[in-house]
């Protein structure tokens, strides 16, 4: 029994499909900081005696490999390294040893709006952040509409960003961040963002992203948000490497509950769900019809397959979606 | 998809300064928005580009010229002045600049990957935003006191230029390093600043220097790289400007072993400074 509730394409397991390779991979943190040199140098002079520093073991032995298309959420605790395992592959962190490779293009949405600039307009930390990412001017002209449409900030987009509300702002960080084009999301923390409405259209956009077989590598807290998304789980704890295999497995070894009782519940979960989204397309269909005209539905990666985006007929894209 | 899989590569590792000219669209980006907001909310915007160089030259002018009476031995002492300042300034504000600039940007580099390198450099290109402006201000200044410099001495103005850009770019990236794991550095940084302009010939003569100290010193003053760039530029824009026999004459090899000598000092330290930099950098997003 699958636990995402839509079919996505296959993955290849072999070395050619390794997206993300993780080697015994160990961090370590400095706990306590000197920051001044007085100290830096007495500690070298009285011989480099002891640690100038305590040192916490931040990931310990981690290894993995994640392949293209795979889905994979890293789960645990607060501190348990899941973000820290981000960073290694990002390249924002480098490992203290082992190795950790990557293949083609890899984005984060980590953090959105790191690079956003107070006094700067929407439109200009559009391109900034957009730049940031990784995209050229042509790519960011290309997707600009899409971008603002997206993010629902209409007129507002010539406005200092400072002057925004931090959903708008948020919302246009995200916009940015999900219309990169790479072949590997890294996804933290992120799906809070923004009221209801938009939360949803974003969790839509990453189903979408899903269904069409990126490689996405998620931290999240959103366990069943993560049963949804993903199809593998990798559960940490205290740096360690705990659980890797199933999503739903890792979700039941976290919740400390056996396997079938959190499998059963998300199937139920994702059949209410789904009844109630086709129940809402029946009466649309029903209404349009008592008027006379041809209902097109709108989008949803859990209904519809990707492919059918093509045909105006079937399904339809509004709001940049 | 796996077709012609490329080999697995690992993150984060750059290839030092080339990065930042593979990314020059984001390095655009990074020096507009660095060029927009030093000024926003001012009322007279880029014009305190001119004005705080313009202040400081009345005061040294003032202080210097009148009062300690420099400009009576020497002609046109203004234009020996401000070519000097002009320079200094340049210097400072790449250096000031880009030693802050990874601490200023830790929250991006702390979540995102990107050539950090852009940081420093995009200040040098900063600095070259304002350096320009200033630079025609004194180019106008000697064309009006009838200014009439030869191919050899615009050479020298471009070599002058060129010092001073790289050096301070390979002082900024080592201060920008040293800044991450010791805020000292900014102290350091201000203090360097301080010095610099009394460390080179920019308010007095370097034949002072010459008579007051003894020869060994005026060997370490000559290998300080701004030493060599101010009295390029002064060799460029003061000399062709005046007429009259001077006390300045061109310093001894200037050109056949001091140039080289300050050029080779400026690259090493950029080498040294881009080094350094990617030793470090790995260690960068969890220091700050």
């Amino acid at each position: 029994m699958t636990t995402i509730p839509f079919k996505k394409p296959g993955v290849t397991f072999s070395e050619e499909t390794v997206a993300i390779r993780s080697d015994h991979m160990s961090k370590w943190f400095t706990l306590r900081h000197t920051r001044s040199i007085k100290e830096a140098v007495m500690w070298i002079a009285k011989g480099r005696k002891g640690d100038l520093s305590e040192k916490f073991k931040a990931l310990d032995d981690v290894s993995f490999d994640i392949h293209d298309g795979e889905t994979v959420a890293l789960l645990g605790f607060n501190g348990s390294g899941k973000s820290t395992t981000l960073k290694m592959i990002s390249g924002v962190m480098h490992p203290d040893e082992g190795y950790v490779g990557t293949r083609r293009k890899v984005a984060g949405l980590i953090e959105v709006g790191a690079g956003f600039h107070p006094d700067l307009t929407g439109r200009d930390n559009v391109y900034l952040n957009g730049a940031i990412l990784g995209m050229d001017k042509a790519e960011i002209d290309s997707k600009f509409d899409d971008i603002v449409a997206f993010s629902e900030i209409g007129e507002f987009i010539d406005t200092e960003v400072k002057f925004y509300s931090s959903g708008m702002y948020l919302r246009l960080a995200f916009a940015v961040a999900i219309h990169t084009d790479p072949e590997v999301f890294l996804v933290d923390e992120i799906l809070s963002v923004g009221d209801e409405p938009f939360q949803k259209k974003c969790i839509s956009r990453i189903k979408d992203l899903v269904r069409r077989g990126k490689t996405l590598v998620v931290v999240s807290h959103d366990l069943d948000l993560i049963m949804d998304i993903c199809e593998r789980g990798i559960v940490l704890e205290h740096g360690k490497i705990v659980y890797d295999g199933p999503s739903v497995g890792a979700v039941a070894k976290l919740r400390d509950r056996p396997a079938a009782d959190v499998q059963r519940e998300q199937n139920e979960r994702v059949e209410r769900r789904l009844y109630w989204k086709r129940d809402e397309r029946r009466k649309a269909a029903e209404e349009a019809a008592a008027k006379g005209e041809k209902y097109v539905p709108e989008y949803d990666p859990e209904l519809d397959d990707p492919a059918d985006l093509d045909d105006p007929t079937k399904v339809k894209r509004t709001k940049g979606l | 998809m796996s077709t012609s899989a490329p080999e697995l590569m690992t993150p984060g590792k750059g290839r030092g300064l080339l990065d930042v000219f593979r990314n020059r669209y984001l390095l655009r980006l990074v020096v507009d928005k660095e060029i927009q907001i030093r000024y926003r909310g001012t009322v007279l915007g880029l014009l305190w580009s001119y004005l705080k160089p313009a202040v400081q030259f009345g005061v040294f002018y003032i202080a210097m010229g009148i009062f300690l009476e420099l400009n009576k031995g020497l002609e046109n002492y203004a234009i020996y002045l401000f070519s000097g300042i002009v320079l200094i300034n340049f210097f400072g504000e790449i250096f000031g600049n880009s030693s802050r600039s990874i601490t200023d940007n830790g929250g991006l580099l702390k979540k995102i990957y990107l050539p950090r390198q852009l940081f420093p450099v995009s200040n040098l290109f900063v600095a070259l935003v304002h350096f320009v402006p200033q630079l025609l201000i004194l180019l106008i200044a000697c064309l009006a006191s009838g200014w009439h410099p030869n191919f050899k001495q615009f050479l020298c103005m471009i070599a002058g230029c060129v010092i001073v850009a790289v050096f301070a770019l390979g002082l900024g990236m080592i201060f920008a390093t040293f800044n991450v794991f010791f805020r000292d550095a900014e102290n350091f940084v201000d203090m360097i600043m301080m010095v610099a302009t009394w460390a080179s010939p920019v308010l007095y003569l370097f034949t002072m220097v010459q008579e007051k100290m003894p020869a060994w010193f005026y060997y370490i003053y000559f290998a300080n790289p701004l030493t060599v760039a101010v009295e390029l530029f002064h060799y460029g824009f003061w000399l062709p400007s005046t007429e009259l026999w001077q006390h300045w004459h061109v310093p001894a090899h200037l050109m056949t072993i001091w140039t080289p000598v300050a050029l080779l000092i400026a690259f090493g330290t950029l080498f040294l400074g881009d080094f350094l930099f990617r030793r470090y950098e790995g260690n960068f997003a969890q220091e700050l």
